[in-house]
């Protein structure tokens, strides 16, 4: 049991070689099974370890037994677990949506798939920065042959924005990482945390440029304000079930900011004590604006999800940045929500678009789609969840993240920005609803019935909505739980480094 | 020779962050490259520079650090070198991709219209 930690990020990745070896490579049904399969298993691992984290606390595992901070160490904390977990219910629904026949308009769909997750759980679980930025490429590298899959002219010319500026970002990654190990000695995160606390004077300025710099590469993750260009381009030109696991990426870049600002520059940092939140308050207030206005503007569905991803970005970026434990919970469970959420749009985008003939998911008068009724109430209960409305999740969301708005200034500027936003994002999804459903031409529709499969993934995913509703009352105690796990860096560092008492600074 | 050094990456980088901001996706690629021989060079003197000092100790003597050189920049250095090896090939791929699907080479997949 103790090895189990590595289970998310090994599965995936022994799924991936094998799912390439002839017996399963030339069977389109045996790639498609063992892709399920090993992912529904996945989920049952990371659900296990979520309870086993829940019972012992914060668990770490020694890659190759090398101790901390010496050697690369997995972290099982509530809020990684929780990540993850989000990660596998996510991708088990994709997968699902995937294999209803987007999978064979290319190749490698599956493996790149699986090597996707696998750099996605890496990056959630390891405690080692230098790790973190190997994983980030493993599902960087993943991403690019996922994005251009099923090929065109608008994929291939996303890509290259997408590769270009990911490139450019992992330079600048590399650079920070070579700033902070010169400066600090040391890559492990709760190593780091220590010996920021410690610092000499002289230090600290090449400190600050290190961290400021890592937070310029996880803000172009995420798709903060002056970074987001490349967001709406690249999430509505990937086929539906990439665009769906995608939705989870931009979540890794406020994980890590999450993970960075709270504790290596968090309360004991001294002067460097929350560093990021002055830029990163106001960027991310500035995305939920930008994100709101793009979707009233948006010319089809897809780019308005897109956008949608952004108002969900620059909230829980908002969130990072008023650094209290109460903020981190409510960003928590936003993200559990919003990624959800969004993923399943994207989906449901493409079920519409299937059904609309050339019209496809453009706001523009079209065929009538073929299953108005079903289609008509997964776009509902979507778009009623993501806008914040009761009874579903979305609102218990924004509620949490309301209240933890508790100085003035940011609960002014907070409050004001999530709800005007919210009324935007109603307003942008009632026409583009009534668009796509009432502003017919002729009474053919103009596709088949969407398979089963995919009905069932875009169900498997909204499910997910009314059980977050539902269970609010002990999730809500699990992210605050995850919340003051992440902020209790003594009972962390000493788990963690307590064999190797830590020196105090040098001379 | 550590002039000699700061001065090599920083016009690494800055030629490197000139050629990023061209419009030719070949100018582009010399560009990432240059970003990361910019990179992999910083990264190995996080070690700080020193001339004659092996990496690796060896076992059961007691040994002054001093007098050692810091292995663990040399080994990010070699992942460092691997990793952008790699996705700088696959953007390769993904550009001739374009090249070949959009007809230019201008990194919008499009000329300027002032260009036409």
């Amino acid at each position: 049991m103790w090895h189990l930690i590595t289970a998310p990020v090994l599965l995936p990745f022994l799924t991936a070689l094998l799912i390439m070896l002839p017996p399963v490579h030339y069977s389109p049904m045996r790639r498609r099974w063992l892709s399920m399969i090993s992912s529904a298993i996945q989920l049952v691992l990371v659900v296990i370890l979520l309870l086993q984290v829940q019972q012992q606390g914060l668990i770490h595992y020694a890659v190759g037994n090398w101790q901390a901070p010496f050697g690369i160490i997995l972290v099982a904390d509530t809020l990684s677990v929780v990540m993850v977990c989000l990660t596998s219910f996510l991708a088990l629904g994709a997968i699902c949506y995937g294999s209803a026949g987007e999978d064979e308009k290319g190749s490698f769909f599956h493996p790149l798939f699986q090597f996707l997750l696998m750099g996605i759980n890496g990056a959630f679980l390891t405690g080692d920065l230098f790790n973190l930025f190997v994983f980030f490429e493993v599902l960087l590298i993943a991403s690019y042959g996922l994005l251009i899959h099923a090929g065109g002219k608008n994929k291939t010319k996303a890509a290259v924005h997408y590769v270009v500026l990911n490139l450019t970002g992992s330079a600048i990654f590399l650079f920070s990482l070579a700033v902070l190990y010169g400066t600090l000695g040391t890559l492990n995160i709760t190593d780091m945390a220590v010996k920021v606390a410690a610092l000499p004077a002289e230090d600290l300025m090449l400190v600050k440029a290190g961290g400021l710099m890592l937070m310029i590469v996880f803000a172009l993750k995420a798709a903060v304000l002056p970074l987001q260009f490349w967001l709406p381009a690249t999430y509505s030109s990937a086929s539906a079930p990439v665009a769906a696991l995608f939705a989870v990426m931009t979540k890794i870049g406020v994980y890590a900011l999450l993970r960075v600002y709270s504790t290596i520059f968090g309360e004991n940092a001294g002067p460097l004590a929350g560093m990021a939140s002055d830029w990163l308050l106001p960027a991310g207030l500035a995305t939920i604006a930008l994100g709101a206005v793009g979707a009233l503007a948006s010319p089809d569905f897809r780019k308005l999800v897109a956008n949608l991803v952004l108002v969900s970005v620059g909230t829980l970026v908002s969130l990072v940045a008023l650094q209290t434990e109460l903020s981190a919970a409510a960003a928590l469970y936003y993200t559990v929500h919003s990624t959800l959420v969004t993923a399943a749009l994207f989906l449901v985008a493409d079920l519409i678009a299937n059904q609309r003939g050339k019209a496809g998911d453009r706001l523009v008068s079209g065929r009538r789609v073929s299953q108005p009724i079903l289609l008509g109430f997964i776009f509902m209960v979507g778009a009623l969840t993501v806008a914040g409305l009761p009874p579903f999740s979305g609102f218990v969301g924004k509620l949490m993240i309301l209240q933890s708005a508790v100085e003035p200034v940011s609960r002014i500027l907070l409050w004001s920005l999530i709800l005007l936003s919210s009324l935007m994002v109603i307003v942008a999804l009632s026409r583009a609803g009534s668009t796509l459903f009432w502003r017919v031409s002729g009474t053919e529709s103009g596709g088949g019935k969407a398979p089963p499969l995919q009905v069932f993934a875009v169900i498997w995913l909204l499910l997910a909505s009314p059980l977050l509703t539902v269970f609010a009352g002990p999730l809500t105690t699990l992210s605050q739980q995850a919340a003051a796990q992440l902020y209790d860096t003594t009972t962390s560092r000493n788990s963690i480094l307590g064999q190797y008492p830590v020196q105090e600074s040098k001379p | 020779m550590e002039l000699t050094i700061a001065l090599s990456i920083g016009v690494l980088f800055s030629s490197g962050i000139w050629l990023i901001l061209r419009p030719r996706s070949f100018q582009v690629i010399t560009g990432l490259l240059l970003l990361s021989y910019a990179v992999n060079l910083f990264i190995f003197i996080t070690g700080r520079l020193s001339v004659n000092k092996p990496p690796l100790i060896i076992q059961g003597e007691a040994v002054d650090p001093a007098l050692y050189a810091d292995p663990l920049p040399q080994a990010l250095v070699l992942t460092a070198i691997v990793i952008g090896f790699a996705t700088t090939a696959l953007y390769l791929v993904v550009l001739l991709g374009s090249r070949g699907l959009t007809g230019t080479d201008h990194v919008d997949g499009k000329e300027r219209d002032s260009e036409e």
